[in-house]
């Protein structure tokens, strides 16, 4: 368990709660709760029982026989794209609308990049019948038109983030600003391993089914729970922290987290955090962040809305500088054409998030034994839009 | 001794906290602010470190945070500026700002470079408590600097003790549960808060801020307090006028006496 939080809310030097007093008491309340309330039979049960009849779960453990053939190894997807909304996020906003639900809140927020974390927590708001709004940056509600739309017509209100850049971390500094101004009956679903403790740990913890599943379905069709990689994108880290959360303790699996290059990590449009950020603090928790020289935060770019944030879960910080995961990035293009690649050779169009996990497999000195699993995280519905405009197919 | 400290000795009401950020409207304005605020009678100044992602302000500290920035100003040109200050000025000097430009800067130099500045207290908002005392408590005693902690309508009255006892000058007593700005008015609950603010009888001196903007709620916060603190009113009124100079000691004196 070396690899989890500790009591202090903190990984390695990484996490803690820097979060004004005024949010004190709704962390405190999280905090105190969390566990017990997720551990329990009815939780479990509802919960259990909402992953496999409304998401969809489990999802498919698929091998890619011709991926497999092109890369010289035992390649599985695993198909969190398959689930409701079209990727792994659900996992979570199921898992924090029920845990809201037993703290007595009435109302949700949420942040969004994307817009996938949003339409999520909009999809389970409307199941639960809880009011929700989404902040998102008024920059992406342009670019992400479709998803505004579906957040809409889920009974959803969005409301353009228009400080800063007007991106995913503008909309997370306004998601905070209205928990500080309605602090009693609202919930904050933060859609990320990030933020202040314990939502790193929560978060992680809702997404782990992706790593028990993978257990499960690797043990039934070869017989050994152990692959030899998985292989997830990081942005934030949540469905990297998934689908590594039940191989972290188990050193001989070789977990590879990628992270977007943008055009390069040597230019300045890049959102690789590990190799371009250092130790810093930004919405409520001590990470890696990319940064000036005088702390101010700056903004990350990639081609993938979801993946352009400036920091990464604490946990994925830990991991690396333990050398437990090792971060490896894909530029725009790598990730591009991995994605072609995927939908020419799989018939699966990915998100451009889960196409940097799959831009990778070309940079891994694999041999014809290795068992990967390379986790999936989003279908490429929402980014038609982005394969399009790229045209080089 | 701390000059925070002697404000508070000497002075138990109307004490009245002026904070703006540095470096806003234009660069150099910090040390002019700061003279006039001393001459027109203000009695702390709390200068803002501005940052990128001000999470606990509402939009009019937001946006004079991003002029600061694109005017060029850092932390390490806010403590020039300090010193400068301080060659005249006699009130106390708060530096308030979030944590991680402090982080970034080293917070031993930090410490030692605001006090040898002229800092007497500083304000970090997303430093907790525990966090505090931790890691830095004893480079702030060090420095003879003090650490001046928030509590809010929602913060329990456990915590508010151990607030309390933990705390050195005053604690900044946020009037709601709200980002910074100026609402006009206080409602019945937040009088109630103060009145129950009062009746702990805490070991600590408080000043109320958030939501004061004019003599009505400079009053009412003074009079459960030992006076108040004016941020979003004050940067809107710098925005306003063509020439702060002119028009400063009017302004103080307007929170003061009744119009």
């Amino acid at each position: 368990m070396k690899y989890q939080v500790d009591e202090r809310g903190y990984y390695g030097k990484f996490g803690g709660a820097f979060i004004p007093e005024m949010l004190y008491p709704n962390v405190e309340e999280l905090r105190t709760n969390y566990v017990s309330i997720i551990e329990s039979e009815d939780f479990k049960k509802e919960f259990d029982d909402l992953l496999r009849n409304y998401v969809g779960r489990p999802t498919p453990l698929f091998l890619a026989e011709r991926l497999s053939e092109k890369y010289k190894a035992k390649i599985y997807l695993k198909r969190e794209d398959l689930c409701h909304t079209g990727a792994h996020k659900i996992n979570n906003t199921i898992g924090q609308i029920l845990l809201a639900k037993r703290l007595g809140k009435q109302k949700i927020i949420a942040e969004t990049g994307a817009g996938q974390h949003g339409v999520a927590t909009a999809t389970v708001c409307a199941l639960m019948g809880m009011e929700c709004i989404v902040y998102m940056g008024k920059l992406d509600m342009e670019r992400q038109r479709p998803n505004v739309e579906r957040m809409r017509i889920l009974g959803t209100k969005v409301v353009p983030a228009i400080s800063g850049n007007m991106t995913l971390k503008d909309a997370t500094n306004e998601a905070m600003r209205h928990w500080i101004n309605h602090p009693t009956d609202t919930h904050y679903i933060i859609g990320s391993v990030v933020g202040p403790h314990p939502y790193p740990d929560m978060v992680a913890r809702f997404q782990s089914v992706i790593s028990q599943e993978i257990k499960n379905q690797l043990t039934n069709e070869t017989g050994n729970p152990f692959p030899d990689y998985v292989i997830a994108c990081v942005g934030g880290g949540s469905n990297a922290a998934g689908a590594f959360y039940h191989f972290l303790d188990d050193e001989h699996v070789n977990l590879i987290g990628v992270e977007a290059a943008g055009k390069g990590v040597d230019t300045n449009e890049s959102a690789a955090t590990t190799a371009l950020g250092k130790i810093g603090i930004l919405h409520g928790s001590k990470s890696l962040l990319m940064q000036t020289e005088d702390g101010q935060v700056i903004e990350p770019y990639s081609i993938s809305a979801g993946l352009d944030y400036p920091g990464i879960g604490p946990m994925h910080a830990h991991l690396f500088s333990t050398g437990r995961v090792q971060f490896l990035n894909a530029t725009d293009d790598e990730a591009m054409n991995a994605g072609i690649e995927l939908s020419r050779l799989e018939g699966i169009i990915p998100a451009i998030e889960s196409a940097h996990a799959v831009a990778v497999l070309k940079k891994l000195e694999l041999s014809d034994e290795d068992i990967v699993v390379v986790n999936l995280s989003g279908r490429g519905d929402k980014d038609l839009e982005t394969y399009i405009k790229w045209g080089k197919y | 001794m701390n000059r925070i400290t002697h404000l508070f000795s000497s002075k138990a009401e109307n004490i009245l906290s002026v904070f703006y950020t540095a470096g806003f409207p234009n660069l150099s304005d910090t040390i002019s602010i700061a003279r006039e605020l001393e001459r027109a009678g203000a009695d702390i100044i709390e200068i803002g470190i501005p940052f990128s992602d001000p999470v606990a302000d509402g939009p009019v500290i937001q946006e004079s945070n991003k002029i600061a920035l694109d005017n060029g100003m850092n932390l390490k040109l806010l403590l020039k500026q300090v010193k400068e200050i301080r060659q005249e000025a006699k009130l106390p000097i708060i530096l308030m700002g979030y944590l991680n430009p402090v982080l970034q800067y080293g917070i031993e130099k930090f410490c030692s470079d605001a006090a040898q500045a002229g800092v007497d207290g500083v304000i970090l908002p997303d430093l907790p408590l525990h966090e505090f005392e931790n890691e830095y408590k004893s480079c702030f005693e060090k420095n003879g600097l003090l650490n001046i902690f928030l509590i809010s309508p929602t913060t329990s009255e456990s915590r508010i003790r151990e607030i309390d006892a933990a705390s050195k000058g005053f604690i900044y007593s946020v009037s709601a549960s709200s980002t910074t700005g100026a609402k006009g008015s206080f409602s019945e609950d937040q009088v109630a808060y103060f009145k129950r603010l009062q009746s702990l009888k805490l070991k600590n001196p408080q000043l109320i801020g958030f939501g004061i903007s004019n003599y009505e709620s400079f009053a009412i916060a003074s009079k459960y307090s030992s006076g108040a603190i004016i941020g979003s009113a004050f940067i809107q009124f710098l925005k306003s006028v063509s020439d702060f100079k002119l028009e400063m000691a009017s302004f103080i004196n307007s929170l003061r006496a009744r119009a």
